[in-house]
């Protein structure tokens, strides 16, 4: 029974979205948990026409440049280094098609953790080698690599470094309205890293730009709540930015990580995949931890390299097109033989489409 | 060549290349850890081959297990290696009777647990009925292997008239599964990578020979059974919509999970539905048989989950459709690749 009550619920709330749609209607979310979310749960088919859902910048792999990758690959190849990583960057390719798979089969020393602190374990474990943590991922992620950082100083750990090519959210969505290739309508803000920065740095959405905004769980319920707000105040054009999950997001976020973001990290220039470089959008090691800062104490720099040919991952994150659209989806491009990393990552819009796509 | 005075087997703790070379130390080791504990008349002949008698039409299967943690909650390789080839054999619509074993062993491994792992093959081939009637021993340098591998062929005899087959799913049939999924895929997953749940989860390795001949003996019309081991029923699943070329649904909110492996794979970013089983079986089957075959299934402990879980269409063919909780249509893809833990 508790099935055909939620599924009148969902039918109740799509036809609600569908009476206030006067026209098509079209929603970026930035998260790869509600790429996930949508598509898995089969929202996606249960969407009204008018209803137009794109895949924006939210999955951190998707959005590592080339040139970071390239980084993260140099490091790998070094003697007497492990990389520690999340299991997801196994598998993206570089800009000559290598991956840290391919690597591995040649020798190269790399450990898949679940948390940054694992990565500490196993520095103190090898004491030999240098573990280098590869810092991939959004303002949720970074709390706990600052405070991992915090904790090697205090252990006085000297084989231990991050390599930071972490991004924050806000500057990626104001870079996206500002170039304007894209019409959006409304954004559907990521619960998880809103729990962390909380509801103001978002504002500028509803305020400059006059799109409505709502900060969402993840459940398939509290994703149309979501968007039944957002396509409300579309039609009455009311635009503001609405926290409709409370219960894991205050107002000021997370104080205590904010914190520890800013205790350990500086706010940089970051390379976004497809886009280039978005200024104040990236995270490096502050001065006071920089022995912590595997670009520093490998001498690490950015090298000019090429994307791989056709792909267009760029584009799909920015929602300029559908992966649909791109020639290699489905044929050169697969979950097994991915070209670009929206195809490699669970959360890779391109990967969704392919899985779930019906 | 020296006499080698560490052979005997008694008292010693780990199997040296000896072990593998054909002379004495092989002879004490098959005598004293494969016939005790895999004792039959055919095995015991210990010719170069077994002599058998079996029906016409057989069923022939082989596998190689290389699993690795060797030992897990509810299971070992030697449970895994009798149950995982006897329910291969079976799955034709067949009586499983023979098996041989082969085993590569690393030099150094360590004899006790080479005695607990027969010892498991033994109780398993017991449970099942099935004899192991022919083996080989290899010994291999330390570093060649990871521990221990274990292959096991074997033959059953068919007791159906038309064997079943993936290819044999027609629009109309219905898909039953006799119990929870996920169990075993998630049981090894945390203990390879030593983590720690707040609750126990365990393989569900185990022989479904008889669960199967009591079905098939009574149900006159079954047209697919397979067990959903590596890549987990959505794989499986694919498979058989491919080679029938016809559409499976899946009805999400049937799927019988357990609660612990559900929370774990959340936890792990894993789909119980693409986590390997070792004691469940797939079985798709006219519509009209669903209600007996099920209280057929629940009679037997290895069937007491048993539950329906889909249905065979038209299309769109050679994929599987999930009907979600919620009342909307997805892809069940197949798995790509390896099983990767997910980032964030």
């Amino acid at each position: 029974m508790e099935g055909v009550d939620i599924q009148k619920n969902i039918k109740g709330l799509v036809s609600r979205i569908e009476d206030n749609l006067k026209g098509p209607f079209r929603f970026m979310e930035v998260c790869g948990t509600h790429t996930v979310s949508i598509f898995r749960s089969g929202l996606r088919s249960l969407f009204p026409p008018l209803l137009e859902h794109i895949s924006g910048p939210g999955c951190p792999v998707c959005v590592t440049h080339s040139i970071d990758i390239a980084m993260g690959m140099e490091l790998a190849e070094k003697k007497d280094i492990i990389l520690a990583i999340f299991g997801d960057m196994m598998r993206v390719p570089d800009h000559r098609g290598m991956t840290l798979k391919d690597l591995r089969a040649k020798g190269a020393n790399i450990s898949i953790c679940y948390s940054p602190l694992d990565s500490l374990k196993l520095a103190m474990d090898n004491k030999d080698k240098e573990v280098v943590f590869w810092g991939i991922g959004f303002e949720t992620t970074v709390p706990t690599v600052g405070a991992t950082i915090i904790q090697a100083k205090k252990m006085g750990i000297k084989n231990f470094s991050v390599l930071s090519h972490h991004k924050i959210i806000p500057p990626a969505l104001k870079f996206l309205v500002e170039s304007g290739d894209v019409e959006i309508n409304g954004f559907l803000l990521p619960g998880h890293v809103s729990t962390i920065i909380g509801v103001s740095p978002y504002e500028f959405l509803a305020k400059e730009y006059n799109i409505p905004s709502v900060i969402s769980g993840f459940e398939p319920m509290e994703i149309l709540d979501a968007l039944y707000m957002l396509t409300l105040m579309h039609k009455n054009e009311t635009p503001q930015v609405i926290n409709c999950y409370p219960r894991a997001v205050k107002p000021e976020g997370n104080k205590k990580a904010q914190e520890v973001i800013n205790e350990v990290f500086e706010v940089s220039d970051g390379y976004w995949r497809g886009i280039g470089e978005i200024e104040a959008s990236g995270l490096e090691i502050s001065r006071d931890y920089v022995e912590f800062d595997a670009k520093k104490k490998f001498g690490l720099k950015p090298r000019d390299v090429t994307q791989p040919k056709g792909c267009r991952c760029g584009e799909v994150l920015q929602g300029k097109i559908s992966p649909k659209d791109c020639p290699l989806f489905g044929k050169k491009c697969t979950p097994i033989s991915p070209v670009g990393p929206c195809m490699v990552s669970t959360e890779g819009s391109c990967a969704a489409y392919y899985k779930y796509g019906v | 060549m020296q006499p080698i005075i560490s052979m005997e087997y008694k008292g010693m703790k780990r199997i040296l290349l000896d072990h593998g070379s054909g002379g004495l130390a092989s002879n004490r080791l098959i005598q004293e850890i494969f016939v005790k504990y895999l004792s039959n008349d055919i095995l015991n002949s210990l010719d170069d081959a077994a002599y058998l008698k079996v029906s016409e039409r057989v069923s022939f299967s082989t596998d190689t297990y290389t699993i690795d943690p060797i030992f897990f909650p509810g299971g070992d390789i030697g449970t895994l290696c009798i149950s995982g080839t006897v329910n291969d054999i079976a799955m034709l619509g067949a009586r499983p009777r023979y098996l041989s074993c082969g085993f590569i062993i690393e030099e150094g491994f360590l004899i006790d647990d080479l005695e607990k792992i027969v010892k498991s093959m033994a109780d398993t081939a017991k449970k099942a009925g099935v004899l192991v009637v022919t083996g080989d021993t290899k010994v291999v340098p330390r570093g060649s292997i990871d521990k221990i591998f274990i292959n096991t062929s074997g033959i059953g005899e068919l007791i159906v008239d038309c064997p079943m087959s993936g290819k044999r799913a027609t629009p109309g049939d219905r898909v039953i599964i006799n119990g929870t999924i996920g169990d075993h895929g998630l049981a090894i997953f945390t203990a390879r990578k030593d983590i720690d749940l707040d609750f126990e989860v365990r393989s569900d390795c185990a022989p479904l020979n008889s669960l199967i001949l009591e079905l098939v003996s009574k149900i006159p019309e079954v047209h697919v059974m397979r067990d959903p081991t590596r890549g987990g029923v959505a794989t499986t699943l694919n498979e058989i919509a491919l080679q029938s070329n016809v559409c499976i649904e899946l009805f999400e909110d049937a799927l019988p999970i357990k609660t612990g492996v559900k929370d774990g794979c959340d936890i792990l970013g894993l789909d119980p539905l693409y986590l390997a089983n070792e004691g469940k079986f797939l079985c798709i089957l006219p519509e009209k048989y669903v209600d007996d075959a099920l209280e057929i299934m629940k009679k037997d402990p290895l069937g007491k989950d048993a539950t329906l879980i889909g249905q065979v269409k038209e299309t769109p063919k050679g994929k599987v459709v999930l009907n979600t909780k919620i009342g909307g249509k997805r892809l069940l893809s197949m798995l790509e690749g390896e099983h990767l833990p997910r980032i964030c």
